[in-house]
C-alpha cells in the first residue's frame, strides 16, 4: 500500500484584483507529494511558484480548491497545518542591526509553541547541522549571505517539522555556498526523513536536486515527473544553429529538410529536437547552402530541463535566470 | 497567548533597547514644543490659560502628541520587518494573530509611557504644578490610548507595504486629528463651527479629560475621556488583529 500523501492538490486556485483586472496567478493545480522527497517547483518568474507555496503554508488563501497539508485539510485548520510545517521564505532584507542569530531562532520555536528549555536544547543540536556552530550570539547583519540563508533554514527546522518548503532557497548564493546548501537539503531527506517542497528557477537545482519536478508555467503544471524521465521525453538530440541572414527562413529550410520534432527561435537562435543529431547535420548543412543561408555555428547536445521547458512552452527559462 | 505576546514583547523590546535612540527621537518635538512654544502661553488670557496654569492646559496637548505620532509612526517598523521576512515567518506559526499584533504594541506602550513620564518631568522646572495623581491616572489612560493607534499602525504598515506612501499618509492623518482635538489651545477658544467639528473626534474627549485630571478633577469629563480611549483602542485593536489575520500577499 502506497503511504499517504504529504501534500495533495485539488484545483488549488489563486487570483489577485490588479488595476487592469483580475490576474490568475495559479490556475488550478492538481498534484500529490509523497513522503521523503524532495520536490522541485521549477518555471520563470511569474510562473506561480511562491503563490502555490505561499498557498500551501497558509499566508495565502485559495480562491478556490482544496488541499490536504501534512495530512490536515488546508481550509479547515490552518492553524494545525502551521504547527506541522516549516517555511523558508525567498531571501529577505538585510535583518536590523539589533537581531542575534540565537535569540531569533528561539523567539521562533517558542511561537511554535516550544518551552524555553527545549528551544534551547534543539538550538544546541541544530546549528552544529548547519554549520552554524558557535553563531548563537551573531548579529544576523553582520553574516555571509550563505550563512544567513542557512540561518533562514534553521528557523523552519526548529520545531522539527516533518514538511518543510523552501522557496528559491539558494538564488543570490556563490556557488560554494550552493552546493553546501544542497547538501544540508539532501541530509534532511536522508536522515531526517523529511519531506521537502522547494521552488527554483535554476536548472542545475532542479536537476541535481530534486527527486521529482513540477513544471509550472503561467499559473500551471505543465509537466511532472522526474528529471530523467522529463529529459527523456525530448528523445533524441538538441541542434542549435546560428546564421547570417534571416532564421525564421532558415527555420522553413531546415523544417523541410530534416522535418525535426520540435523547432523554436529562441533569440539568435534555432533550437530543433531532431533523433540523431549526428545525421541530422550533413543535410541541414546542404539545404542551408542550397537556400544560400551562411551558417554561423552548430553546436549538438543531450537535451537540458532548459530543452524540456523550450519545447513544452516555446520560451528559454533562461531568459528569466537572474 | 500570553507566552507568545511575551515573545514577540521581548524580541522587539530586546532591538529597541540596542537601538535606544529611538526613544529619545520621539520625545525632541514635544520637548521642543515644550521649551519654545509653551512659555507664551503663560502671557495669554482665556481658555484657563495665563501663569503657571497654563501649563495643565498645556502638558497634556503635548502629552496627546506624543501620543499620536509614537504609536502612529509604529507602522514604520513593520514594513522594514515585512522587508526582512520576519511578519511572514512569524505568520506560519501557530501562535495566535492578536499575539503577534500585541506584543509588537505593547513595546510601543511601554516606550510612549517611559517617553510621558520624561516630557512630564521635563515640564517641572517650567512651572508644571499639577495633581500627581491625575497626572498618573493620565499618563495609564495615553498608553491604552496607544494600544489602538499603534495597532491600527501596524496594520496600515501591512496594507501599504512602502514607508513613502506611509509617512505622508500618517502625517495627514494625524495633524489634523491633533489640531481638531485642540492639542495647542483648548478647544473653549474656538468658534462654533470648529468647536462642533472637534465634537467628532474622539480624541478631544480624551485631551479634556487629562487637561481635568492635572488639575486635579475625577470628573465625568476625565471618565469620558478615559472612556474614549478605551472606545478607540478596543475598535482600531480589533480591526488590526482581523487585517494582521488575514491571508493576503
Amino acid at each position: 500500500m502506497l503511504p499517504d500523501p504529504m501534500i495533495e492538490t485539488h484545483g488549488l486556485a489563486r487570483s489577485f484584483k490588479t488595476k487592469t483586472g483580475p490576474v490568475a496567478a495559479v490556475q488550478g493545480i492538481d498534484f500529490e507529494v509523497c513522503p521523503g522527497q524532495i520536490v522541485g517547483l521549477l518555471g520563470p518568474n511569474g510562473a506561480g511558484k511562491t503563490t502555490t507555496l505561499r498557498m500551501l503554508t497558509t499566508l495565502l488563501r485559495p480562491t478556490t480548491g482544496s488541499a490536504t497539508v501534512a495530512g490536515v485539510d488546508l481550509r479547515a485548520d490552518p492553524r494545525e497545518v502551521r504547527r506541522r510545517i516549516g517555511y523558508v521564505a525567498q531571501i529577505g532584507a538585510t535583518p536590523a542591526p539589533g537581531t542575534i542569530l540565537g535569540e531569533e531562532l528561539v523567539a521562533q520555536a517558542r511561537l511554535q509553541g516550544m518551552s524555553k528549555a527545549d528551544a534551547m536544547s534543539r538550538l544546541t543540536e541544530l546549528l552544529p547541522r548547519l554549520d552554524l556552530a558557535g553563531f548563537e550570539r551573531r548579529a544576523l547583519s553582520e553574516m555571509s549571505g550563505g550563512q544567513r540563508r542557512r540561518f533562514d533554514v534553521a528557523l523552519g527546522l526548529m520545531h522539527s517539522p516533518m514538511l518543510v518548503f523552501l522557496d528559491e532557497p539558494t538564488t543570490g548564493l556563490d556557488p560554494q555556498s550552493r552546493a553546501n546548501l544542497w547538501d544540508h537539503i539532501r541530509s534532511l531527506r536522508d536522515d531526517q526523513g523529511v519531506t521537502i517542497m522547494l521552488s527554483t528557477h535554476y536548472l542545475d537545482e532542479a536537476d541535481l536536486l530534486a527527486d521529482r519536478l513540477l513544471v509550472m508555467d503561467g499559473g500551471q503544471i505543465v509537466a511532472d515527473d522526474t528529471p530523467d524521465a522529463l529529459k527523456a521525453r525530448v528523445a533524441g538530440d538538441v541542434v542549435c544553429i546560428s546564421v547570417d541572414g534571416d532564421l525564421v527562413t532558415a527555420q522553413q529550410v531546415a523544417g523541410d529538410a530534416l522535418h525535426p520534432r520540435t523547432s523554436v527561435i529562441e533569440r539568435d537562435q534555432l533550437v530543433l529536437t531532431v533523433d540523431r543529431g549526428d545525421i541530422a547535420v550533413p543535410p541541414l548543412l546542404r539545404a542551408l547552402d542550397v537556400a544560400g543561408i551562411a551558417l554561423q555555428s552548430v553546436q549538438i547536445h543531450r537535451p537540458t530541463l532548459d530543452d524540456v521547458f523550450l519545447t513544452m512552452t516555446g520560451r528559454s527559462l533562461r531568459e528569466d535566470t537572474t | 497567548m500570553l507566552t507568545e505576546t511575551w515573545v514577540v514583547f521581548t524580541r522587539q523590546m530586546k532591538q529597541q533597547l540596542r537601538n535606544p535612540v529611538w526613544v529619545f527621537f520621539g520625545l525632541t518635538q514635544p520637548i521642543l514644543y515644550l521649551v519654545l512654544f509653551g512659555p507664551l502661553l503663560t502671557n495669554i488670557e482665556g481658555g484657563g490659560l495665563g501663569g503657571e496654569n497654563s501649563w495643565n492646559v498645556f502638558v497634556p496637548g503635548l502629552l496627546l502628541q506624543l501620543v499620536i505620532f509614537g504609536a502612529g509612526f509604529a507602522g514604520f517598523g513593520i514594513i522594514q520587518e515585512l522587508r526582512e521576512g520576519v511578519v511572514d515567518r512569524q505568520r506560519v506559526t501557530p501562535a495566535r494573530r492578536v499575539s503577534l499584533i500585541m506584543g509588537r504594541t505593547v513595546t510601543n506602550v511601554v516606550t510612549i509611557g517611559v517617553q510621558a513620564v520624561i516630557l512630564v518631568a521635563v515640564a517641572i522646572p517650567f512651572g508644571l504644578d499639577p495633581s500627581w495623581s491625575g497626572v498618573a491616572v493620565s499618563i495609564l489612560i495615553v498608553c491604552l490610548l496607544s494600544i489602538g493607534l499603534a495597532a491600527a499602525s501596524y496594520a496600515m504598515g501591512l496594507i501599504m507595504q512602502d514607508e513613502d506612501s506611509f509617512a505622508p499618509f500618517v502625517q495627514g492623518v494625524s495633524l489634523p486629528l491633533l489640531l481638531l482635538s485642540g492639542v495647542l489651545l483648548p478647544m473653549t477658544l474656538a468658534p462654533t463651527w470648529l468647536r462642533k467639528l472637534s465634537e467628532l473626534n474622539p480624541l478631544t474627549y480624551v485631551i479634556d479629560g487629562v487637561r481635568d485630571l492635572f488639575v486635579g478633577d475625577f470628573s465625568t469629563i476625565a471618565a469620558k475621556g478615559a472612556l474614549a480611549a478605551l472606545g478607540v483602542s478596543v475598535v482600531l485593536g480589533w480591526w488590526a488583529t482581523r487585517r494582521f489575520g488575514r491571508a493576503s500577499a
